[in-house]
């Protein structure tokens, strides 16, 4: 038998492995804008809650066939063949997000997305980032495609400090949901550079 | 030689688990990337079925997460098994890159700029 370090040469070296969340409201698009810009379809884990850690308590009122699991979707960039990146949408109901601390911890930056008909429900992702001073961009998915408000206004109802920037965007389009991503690379990079 | 020999087992799985001599779930984030060891190490037990289709998705390198959604199982359950083959030495681990938002790493985030702008 040839010895183990000859032929451990020939298995690839593990690539290092970054990610970025993908956030927002419920039935936002967070699926959708991973899936147009992952080289994967969109894969999903899901955790059963008791193993997540959620208390007794906090399954009152869900249907039961809801309350078993909570999934979680995530995509593949390849950025060469020493760096992948990954894409992570964050569960969107709230009661979930005692799972976000643990997909928070090593994340590049976060992307919450919003949802051009309801805003409200991205309110809380909003918050979750800037209380973490965790860096974000707010992308703002369009309904079809359509953008009725401009980003200001966008910015003025969130409250949103001058330094997030805001984009429209359409989750379904691979180039859109690409320049969002870059939108976030580019923040990131301007505040390494400071 | 015997003595050095018998240093190298030790030190080995030590380098594995940062300094534990026991694996712990906390070796495995979402994105740490898990590689069988080929060939598997002489006196490692023989894997369980379950754990021979783990060492079977990861003859090349994967990400914990992506294992978990390939194997259909949660990923809490997958990490169990990940830290037994990784105390059978049958598998590395390969940690994420460290971010740090206080000191940022630039040529990081320019590799993953460039990247994105080649999509």
């Amino acid at each position: 038998m040839a010895g183990s370090e000859t032929l451990a040469a020939e298995t690839p070296a593990a690539p290092d492995t970054v990610k970025i969340l993908i956030a927002g409201g419920f039935g936002v698009g967070k699926t959708t804008l991973v899936g147009s810009v992952s080289e994967i379809a969109p894969l999903r884990t899901e955790e059963p809650l008791s193993v997540a850690g959620l208390g007794i308590d906090d399954l009152a009122g869900i249907e039961q066939k809801r309350a078993t699991t909570v999934a979680m979707d995530f995509g593949r960039i390849t950025i060469s063949d020493e760096l992948v990146l990954y894409l992570f949408g964050t569960p969107g109901q709230q009661r979930f997000w005692f799972m976000w601390n643990d997909l928070a911890v090593g994340a590049l930056g976060a992307v919450v997305l919003i949802d051009v008909r309801r805003p409200e429900s991205s309110f809380a992702a909003v918050d979750f980032f800037e209380r973490r001073r965790i860096p974000f961009v707010v992308a703002v998915n369009g309904f079809d495609g359509r953008h009725p408000y401009p980003p200001d206004e966008i910015r003025e109802s969130l409250a949103l400090p001058e330094h997030v920037p805001v984009v429209l965007c359409d989750a379904r389009r691979r180039e859109s949901s690409r320049d969002v991503l870059i939108t976030l690379l580019d923040l990131l990079i301007a505040s390494a550079v400071e | 030689m015997s003595d050095s020999d018998a240093a190298a087992r030790l030190v080995r799985p030590f380098a594995l688990t940062g300094g534990r001599t026991r694996p712990s779930r906390a070796d495995f984030t979402l994105i740490t990337t898990v590689t069988a060891v080929d060939p598997p190490p002489e006196r490692a037990p023989r894997p369980q079925p379950e754990q021979a289709r783990i060492l079977r998705r990861c003859a090349r390198p994967l990400a914990v997460a992506e294992l978990a959604a390939l194997l259909d199982l949660p990923v809490s359950v997958v990490v169990i098994m990940l830290s037994d083959l990784l105390e059978a030495g049958l598998i590395t681990a390969h940690p994420p890159r460290p971010v740090s938002p206080r000191t940022p790493d630039l040529d990081l985030l320019q590799k993953v700029r460039e990247g994105l702008g080649r999509l």
